[in-house]
């Protein structure tokens, strides 16, 4: 994301291996900074949170999507404008639920875990947790409170990522200050 | 055509950042007077005009025009608000805010981890290449003799 990285043209064409160990490493670093992984996923959701704060005009900048009018087209842009531009890559969005406010991310791959084996006795730890931070900070800058999570994981023997997001409210813009 | 000056509001009203280049009618009030009464004035309209349109709108508020002056609008989803008053021979200006968010905001705030968000803009980086762009424009060219 380096201004440098700009100039020399699309971004996306940065390496993505350097991106997926740099992760890997910084995950390491916390694994041995924190005594458990509740600590670590706790760590990696708030950095994920300081991203999605600052990438979502980044991406609003980019992308040039206009306001999403529910929570269907929010998990359009998500999936296929939001992934393919930052991962490269498309999840299914799917298991909707009947209120409409619910639906879970499908990732067949994740580009973040390429390289990847979860060793014995990290069972609670969410390796990804990055991104839920990143996709809750970057709505809440929407009006958007979604509560966001794993609910299955391929690096711990499930078929398939999934992330859940769960719409909680609408934010309220700030109204002025009234005079003293 | 003139610009004469230039407001961001960020979504809790905070003015991040302000500048005047024309300005030939100096401020009565204290600038945080003003902003405050700015972000009002915006605040309200931006109601006034979604609670009173006839029709499903999409764009909302983009500009009004006195006998002397216009004022442009311009929000991204985040709510950050460009404001930049010119004079009344200017067109539309949306396309030009929407640049000064994409690439100077975003680039030189937004990429830059030392600056705060939430905090008016102390980078001087930030403004000169804002300075830069809006001198640069077709639209700031003053007139000689006016």
């Amino acid at each position: 994301m380096s201004r440098q990285a700009n100039r020399a043209g699309d971004p996306r064409k940065v390496n993505g291996e350097l991106f997926t160990l740099t992760y890997g490493a910084l995950v390491a670093q916390l694994i041995k900074d924190y005594e458990n992984d509740e600590q670590v996923n706790k760590q990696l959701d708030k950095m994920g949170y300081n991203m999605g704060v600052r990438l979502i005009e980044d991406f609003l900048a980019r992308a040039n999507t206009g306001r999403c009018n529910d929570f269907r087209e929010t998990a359009d842009v998500i999936a296929k404008v939001a992934f393919k531009l930052y991962l490269g890559l498309t999840p299914v969005v799917s298991n909707w639920s009947t209120t409409g406010d619910e639906f879970s991310l499908l990732l067949e791959s994740n580009p973040l875990t390429e390289f990847v084996e979860l060793p014995p006795g990290h069972s609670n730890l969410n390796y990804s947790n990055l991104l839920c931070g990143a996709l809750r900070g970057a709505l809440e800058m929407v009006q958007m409170d979604v509560d966001v999570r794993f609910v299955q994981d391929i690096l711990k023997g499930d078929n398939i990522t999934e992330i859940r997001l769960k719409f909680i409210k609408r934010l309220e813009d700030a109204v002025p200050v009234g005079e003293d | 055509m003139t610009i004469y000056n230039f407001y961001l509001f960020d979504r809790n009203g905070t003015c991040l950042y302000y500048t005047d280049w024309n300005r030939k009618k100096q401020m009565t009030m204290s600038k945080e007077e003003e902003f405050k009464l700015m972000y009002g004035m915006i605040f309200s309209i931006k109601s006034f005009v979604s609670r009173l349109s006839p029709t499903d709108m999409k764009d909302g508020f983009l500009n009004y025009s006195t006998s002397k002056y216009k004022l442009h609008f311009f929000e991204t989803p985040s709510g950050l608000k460009f404001i930049m008053n010119t004079d009344l021979s200017v067109g539309s200006m949306k396309d030009v805010l929407h640049q000064m968010f994409s690439s100077i905001y975003v680039e030189y705030v937004v990429k830059n981890p030392l600056c705060a968000l939430d905090q008016p803009i102390t980078s001087e980086l930030f403004k000169n290449k804002l300075d830069e762009f809006v001198r640069g424009l077709p639209q700031f060219a003053v007139k000689p003799g006016s």
